[in-house]
């Protein structure tokens, strides 16, 4: 952040000239760096939860979908959202929590996926969320790549993680539930 | 009744009931069998909790008496409670968690399987969201019941013993009364799910070796309106002891 910019801002709020869309891929950047607290790698973008940055009169509108209903991260994420916009030079931005469509792990860009398995969280399969919901194939090991793996529990970690071991490098790891 | 009023009671059951299950699954942190079973436990726990905050607060908006979500959890006594009877009674042992977490999440599941095609978009969208939880919720009750079930002797006996102690609350899973007939009429509530509910638990039963009781003498089912069994004072007494005891406490 440049300290100018708030300044600039406040100064065009003021004077009442109009924030346009041009600012809005600026809000977008600056959320790039927003990371969930719990999966310190990826950002709340790459997580597919920031679902619309826009202007609602001189406020900018930030609508976020909370991946569980209980994530223990929602309030944290919020809070982490509004800070990174007013320290980018937005005046008082707006949160909105939007629970529909509800979050699905289908959102995680491939940015996002990749992070998770540098990480070593196995990424969710893309487009299968309703279907692996009910019956999860085989994970692949983010250390070693083998798919020769076995759920340890249904639950990890955090609600968001199965805990599974790879049968090959015997190594434990976090994988991504489908949602 | 006007139909805001029965929406608010009807919300008021799902998140209460929400509600109690969590505290109860909070019961076994450092207790459960198994560091993966506590995992597990405390997970499903924190779906419901979450759940239980999104229910409340749309009950707090219909309200609209300037109390808000905390203030429904911590802030009323038992006989303002309005969860099912079944998610109150003590955790007891590993059995009666599990044949207990069975019969609800089986409810759970096809209620809000049903309420994702309610009227009101609200009730549709928290639905949504925690119907994709309850899934996980019931693939892992409905395991546990055939591991318990088709197990050892022991694990067997327990397991018919807890589901004959329990059976007699499940009457509530099954029966509707005048507001949840209300709302489904009005295209809102899931109205009754008790023929679904008595077909999946069967084929569970079936697959796990185990035998569905006789119907229960007394069915006990006012949990509903307010009217608790004695368990639910103390749990309540528990969980609402700090907010109540430090209520301008923030943090």
């Amino acid at each position: 952040m440049q300290p100018g910019d708030l300044i600039y801002r406040e100064r065009r709020a003021y004077q009442g000239v109009p924030l346009g869309e041009d600012d809005l891929p600026r809000a977008w950047e600056c959320l790039t760096e927003v990371m969930d607290p719990e999966v310190p790698v990826v950002s709340v973008v790459d997580l597919g939860m920031i679902r619309a940055v826009e202007w609602e009169g001189d406020r900018l509108k930030v609508k976020v979908s909370p991946t569980y209903s209980g994530c223990p991260a929602t309030e944290v994420i919020e809070r982490d959202v509004q800070e990174a916009l007013e320290d980018t030079g937005f005046k008082n931005p707006r949160i909105e929590r939007v629970l529909a469509p509800a979050w699905t792990t289908d959102w995680i860009t491939d940015q996002g996926r990749a992070a998770l398995q540098a990480y070593g969280i196995a990424p969710p399969p893309k487009g299968q969320g309703r279907d692996t919901l009910h019956d999860p194939g085989p994970a692949e090991c983010p250390h070693c790549g083998s798919t020769d793996t076995v759920q340890v529990s249904e639950f990890g970690s955090t609600a968001c993680k199965a805990l599974y071991k790879c049968r090959d490098c015997l190594e434990p790891f976090d994988y991504f539930k489908c949602l | 009744m006007t139909t805001d009023q029965a929406l608010t009671e009807y919300l008021l059951r799902l998140a209460d009931t929400d509600m109690v299950l969590a505290q109860r699954f909070c019961e076994w942190c450092g207790n459960a069998p198994a560091l993966e079973e506590e995992v597990a436990m405390m997970n499903v726990g924190l779906d419901l909790l979450g759940q239980a905050r999104n229910w409340y607060e749309y009950a707090a908006e219909l309200r609209n008496d300037g109390h808000d979500a905390d203030f429904l959890a911590f802030r009323r006594n038992e006989r303002e409670y309005r969860n099912l009877l079944i998610a109150e009674q003590p955790r007891g042992d590993y059995a009666v968690t599990t044949a207990k977490q069975f019969f609800f999440d089986v409810w759970h599941h096809l209620v809000l399987t049903r309420l994702t095609e309610s009227s009101d978009e609200r009730i549709a969208g928290i639905a949504a969201k925690g119907l994709k939880e309850a899934t996980y919720h019931r693939r892992r009750s409905t395991e546990w019941m055939l591991r318990l079930g088709q197990g050892t002797e022991e694990s067997h006996r327990r397991l018919t013993d807890a589901v004959q102690n329990l059976w007699r609350f499940t009457c509530e899973l099954t029966d509707t009364d005048e507001i949840e007939d209300q709302l489904a009429e009005a295209g809102i509530g899931a109205g009754n799910v008790g023929d679904a509910w008595r077909a999946e638990v069967a084929r569970v039963f079936a697959e796990a070796g185990l035998e569905l009781p006789e119907p229960a003498r007394h069915f006990y089912m006012d949990g509903k309106n307010g009217k608790h069994t004695e368990h639910l004072g103390f749990l309540l007494a528990e969980m609402q002891y700090l907010p109540r005891a430090y209520p301008d406490a923030t943090w």
